[in-house]
């Protein structure tokens, strides 16, 4: 069963072996291949041009579709960025809670349509500023949240009514949760009003990121309770963001992150349907996060597989009936990982290249790196470019004018095929070993990305996969590393000031009411019941988000990982 | 090189210097017996195995185990075995990551040991360390390894007490748990008893059969079993309590010194072992052969030793 | 004489700092060990505190740290100055990750034999262990 008509078909096939025989031979000796495999950067291996005949399998009707129409491989909205062009979201924090605050207004007065915010590493491992092992990491790669407090000065000036805010958070996810909505009640702003994203995914901090805290299971329990909570207090909100980001930056192939992102979506519906809740009253509210790697159509492909998969396993595997729990809504991000330390410059032009892959593969929102980013936090003038790159995609080249302008391309066709049947064969597999959860307590991903990005490093070190200005065109003296404006911090001076805060808000809080309502968190976490609404009250009291954590380690234990190389 | 004011170092408790002795150790079998003999002998030390089935969570059992001990005031060492390395290559030691929480508590001190591609997991120096720990004052010296199967019984017969560690539901499939590791232990734990209530009294009363029936515990020793939860740190006084009623009872009934006995016995032949090796490592390094070729050049020239007596005294 | 295990060179390859990403340490690790290295790896999220003890108690002949997360500049500091009061300063210490040019000398001016940017090759990170392991062995009289 094939769209096209069997004898077009035979016409084809023996033009192409024609083809072969006659035109391509000449060609090849007068210009013989650059290798002799080509592959793309998962590894994928490529012909030299592709025809109907590739995708001949491919049933339009049931496979491609219509953009707004399952299995939504075009996008999930029929008119996409002609009606509206994605969310700008840049990842920005840094410092002290003041010293953010003036960066999201820069954002904001130079047309950003989105914040987010970057946690420095105590915040995210849920430690306190002053803790020893927080020595020198304060404020460095974001901004410093110990309590309620640093909240209320970061969105000082900021209308919670009228931003939405993401926020890339997950151990203390409902602790960083429950201080945005503290603050949004202090300005006023209704619940149902709040807009913005906690990211919130534990799974792949045990496979990737690696900023667990918690075993596997209590870990996505306390994660399901932001979800649980936030559909019902929140409707805006979106309470999880599944990332494949972190999973590509740590090494994986296109294909391990799109497995084991949805994988992991996977464990999380499971999860929230033996609570007892029906799949359509929380599906809505997942989004999704992938990276843009430099493989142009490899990630262009991944996309619209990824949709297509989404939509199947939501319909298919979990029965859902609701047009909103189809859609795999997703923020994307450029890879960080494919910018290089040497010749920062080329730098602007790999983000380019990546964010249009991003916009052509259909996403609902974009971060564009910065160049100076594999040395630090962004300078302004970095971020500024990396926000500019978007804005002359949105309204310069036209690429927003068309929805899904490669869907036909046998080419594109093929590996988005492709793609996703081996997605699926990883899905299959994790399934076999009982779910995501029983997987990375195995250490199957983990092994799985080490594995692969050893393999990487080997092609780079072999010239096999060439990078400019690392193996290839490479230079020695480069004077323009040492001249990139890098922003200045002194990780010193912000600790300090950072710790003095701190001080403060101990001393001036009411000490009775902070021990009393971290005393009915532990009861509540004990009791198995939802946790957040305890969270929210301890976090009103200005409980530090390192009482709050503590709390939680007692009664669901702390993870190590499985030794894995 | 000077070793006496090494051990001399070592002896204080300086840590430096016991890292740099056990270097000595693990260099080669004449270093080991000159640090031997040169550190006083020392009764009492207790050398303690921890293994158990796959997924029950030994790792973190342990460093409980290490916690409890340091804080009553024992020191503790650890030798983590690893028996994963292949013959003549490099080697990754992972075991370590699951222990470095305890890196700078003044009781404990950990050192990893790979067996390069020893057949049954043991090498001379995993075995001297033991001692040398002993020596040194080490009340507790536990034996890890991340070998599984046989490799890891042979490793955890050297210890004095040996703790298996298990999970509940355990019983379903009794022919998989004859075999091997949960023949040996002397205490049982039935560890992640907060996950599965109900599936550990199945373990128990698993284990309390074959205990019954014969097929657990040695030489009139009753196993002792204990429940335990590692991540929540439950159950671990417990444990401690039944280790040392075994260690009390092998002191008592004299199993001590031939726990002793057997170590020195396996370090002699773990010896001749590891001098072939070493030869046959020379052989390959300086000749490119690999281990067959290179065994049967050892032979050439021993061969040739025998039979050409002006041959210099060079091994 | 055993001629392997003088050139069985011990590493100690640390995460330093509060930051997860251990991709690149886990590379080098494999890769030292494909070169014939003995590597002990701590893991990640780790004090200045406990990667001095690691390498003492392991007593490695070189220190290979890993630090993405910008603190680099406090942590080095401390580590260096924790092998100097253990008197194991003899350990050769290097560095890798996101450090900015700028930082540089003055890292290697806290002693730390070389710094690895991102795009390093392999071959030559192996190749400056070895040298560095070797020295100290000799300096050792091994």
């Amino acid at each position: 069963m094939t769209d096209y008509r069997e004898d077009f078909l035979k016409k084809l096939r023996d033009k192409v072996e024609k083809w072969e025989r006659e035109t391509l031979p000449k060609s090849l000796s007068r210009y013989p291949e650059r290798m002799e495999r080509f592959t793309t950067l998962s590894g994928i291996e490529i012909k030299r041009i592709y025809t109907p005949l590739d995708i001949k399998d491919t049933h339009y009707l049931e496979r491609i579709g219509l953009p707004g129409e399952y299995p939504y491989t075009r996008g999930i909205h029929a008119t996409m960025y002609r009606g509206r062009i994605w969310t700008m979201r840049m990842f920005s924090g840094f410092g002290t809670a003041e010293d953010t605050n003036k960066r999201l207004k820069f954002l904001v007065e130079h047309g950003e349509t989105g914040l987010s915010l970057a946690f420095d590493y105590p915040t995210l491992l849920g430690i306190d500023s002053d803790d020893p092992m927080a020595h020198g990491e304060v404020g460095v790669t974001g901004v410093a949240v110990d309590t309620l407090k640093d909240m209320e000065i970061i969105f000082d000036g900021i209308d919670l009514g009228k931003v939405t805010t993401n926020m890339t958070i997950n151990p203390p996810a409902p602790i960083l949760y429950s201080m945005y909505l503290a603050v949004a009640e202090k300005q006023g702003v209704p619940r149902e009003k709040i807009g913005g994203t906690t990211q919130n995914d534990p799974l792949k901090e045990f496979i990737a990121q690696k900023s667990y805290i918690f075993p596997p299971e209590p870990a996505v329990k306390i994660a399901m309770d932001l979800v649980e909570y936030s559909v019902r207090n929140t409707p805006k909100w979106n309470p999880i963001s599944i990332s494949g980001y972190h999973i590509r930056e740590a090494g994986s192939t296109a294909v391990q992150e799109l497995a084991f992102t949805l994988a992991d979506g996977i464990a999380y519906v499971r999860h929230l349907v033996e609570r007892g809740h029906d799949v359509d009253s929380f599906a809505h509210r997942l989004s999704f996060f992938f990276d843009s790697h430099i493989n142009f159509f490899e990630e262009i492909a991944k996309f619209r597989a990824a949709r297509r998969m989404w939509a199947k396993i939501m319909k298919e595997w979990f029965g859902a009936k609701k047009e909103r729990s189809l859609w795999l809504r997703f923020h994307t991000q450029t890879a960080g990982v494919s910018l290089t330390a040497q010749q920062p410059y080329n730098n602007i032009v790999r983000t380019a290249i990546e964010a249009l892959a991003a916009v052509l593969g259909g996403t609902q929102s974009l971060h564009t790196n910065a160049l100076d980013e594999p040395y630090r936090v962004p300078s302004e003038f970095a971020a500024k470019i990396a926000l500019r790159t978007q804005q002359i995609i949105a309204y310069e080249t036209g690429v927003a004018d068309v929805v899904d302008p490669l869907a036909g391309s046998y080419y594109v066709e093929w590996l988005t095929d492709k793609i996703e049947e081996e997605a699926w064969r990883y899905i299959e597999r994790i399934e076999r070993m009982g779910g995501m959860i029983e997987a990375v307590r195995k250490g199957y991903p983990q092994k799985e990305l080490t594995e692969a990005s050893y393999r990487f490093q080997k092609e780079v070190e072999e010239g096999i996969r060439k990078i400019v200005g690392v193996n290839i065109f490479t230079e020695e003296d480069e004077e323009e590393v040492r001249n990139v404006p890098l922003l200045d911090i002194d990780p010193n001076e912000v600790e300090e000031r950072q710790i003095r805060r701190l001080r403060e808000v101990k001393r001036g809080r009411d000490s009775a009411r902070v021990e009393s309502t971290l005393n009915n968190l532990r009861d509540a976490a004990r009791r198995g019941e939802n946790i957040v609404p305890y969270i929210l009250e301890a976090v009103k009291a200005y409980a530090t988000e390192g009482e709050i954590m503590n709390v939680l380690k007692e009664v669901y234990g702390v993870w190590t990982e499985p030794i894995i190389y | 090189m000077d070793y006496s004011r090494l051990i001399e170092k070592a002896l204080k408790g300086d840590r430096l210097a016991t890292g740099r002795l056990l270097s000595i150790v693990e260099r080669d079998p004449r270093g080991a017996s000159m640090v031997l003999e040169s550190l006083p002998e020392r009764e009492g030390y207790h050398v303690i195995g921890v293994t158990g089935i796959a997924g029950s969570g030994k790792s973190t059992l342990l460093s409980r185990l290490l916690t409890h001990y340091a804080d009553k005031g024992y020191r503790c060492a650890v030798v983590a075995i690893d028996p994963s390395s292949a013959y003549s290559r490099g080697a990754l030691l992972g075991d370590r990551i699951r222990m470095q929480m305890h890196a700078t508590n003044p009781n404990i001190f950990i050192r990893s040991v790979s067996t390069r591609g020893l057949k049954g997991g043991l090498s001379f120096a995993g075995v001297a360390m033991i001692d040398v720990f002993g020596r040194l004052g080490y009340d507790k010296v536990f034996i890890e390894s991340i070998g599984v199967g046989q490799a890891d019984v042979d490793i955890m017969r050297i210890a004095d007490t040996i703790v298996v560690v298990t999970v509940p539901g355990l019983g379903d499939d009794i022919q998989a748990l004859k075999a091997g590791v949960m023949e040996i232990g002397d205490i049982y734990v039935i560890n992640k008893v907060d996950k599965d209530r109900e599936g550990a009294n199945k373990t128990m009363e698993y284990l309390l059969f074959a205990i019954e029936a014969g097929e657990l515990g040695h030489r009139g020793w009753r196993p002792r079993i204990v429940k335990t939860s590692a991540v929540l740190d439950e159950g671990i006084d417990e444990l401690i309590d039944a280790i040392e009623e075994h260690y009390r009872f092998i002191l008592g009934t004299g199993r001590y010194g031939s726990g002793r006995e057997r170590r020195r016995e396996i370090l002699v032949r773990l010896l001749a072992e590891k001098m072939l090796i070493d030869a046959l490592e020379s052989i390959e390094i300086e000749t490119g052969k690999d281990l067959y070729e290179g065994a049967l050049e050892l032979l050439r020239r021993v061969t040739a030793r025998y039979v050409d007596t002006t041959g210099g005294g060079e091994a | 004489m055993t001629i392997t295990e003088t050139e069985r060179i011990k590493v100690l390859v640390a995460k330093l700092g509060l930051d997860g990403h251990d991709r690149g340490a886990k590379v080098v690790a494999r890769a030292l060990r494909d070169a014939g290295f003995e590597v002990i790896y701590t893991g990640i999220r780790q004090t200045p505190e406990q990667v001095v003890e690691a390498a003492i108690q392991e007593d490695v002949d070189v220190i290979g740290v890993s630090i993405l997360s910008g603190a680099h500049m406090t942590l080095m500091k401390r580590l260096m100055e924790l092998l100097r009061e253990y008197g194991a300063d003899d350990i050769p210490v290097f560095l890798g990750g996101t450090i900015p040019v700028p930082d540089i000398e003055p890292i290697k001016r806290m002693g730390v034999r070389e710094v690895f940017l991102p795009g390093t090759s392999l071959r030559e990170i192996v190749e400056m262990i070895r040298q560095a392991g070797l020295e100290r062995r000799k300096r050792r009289g091994w």
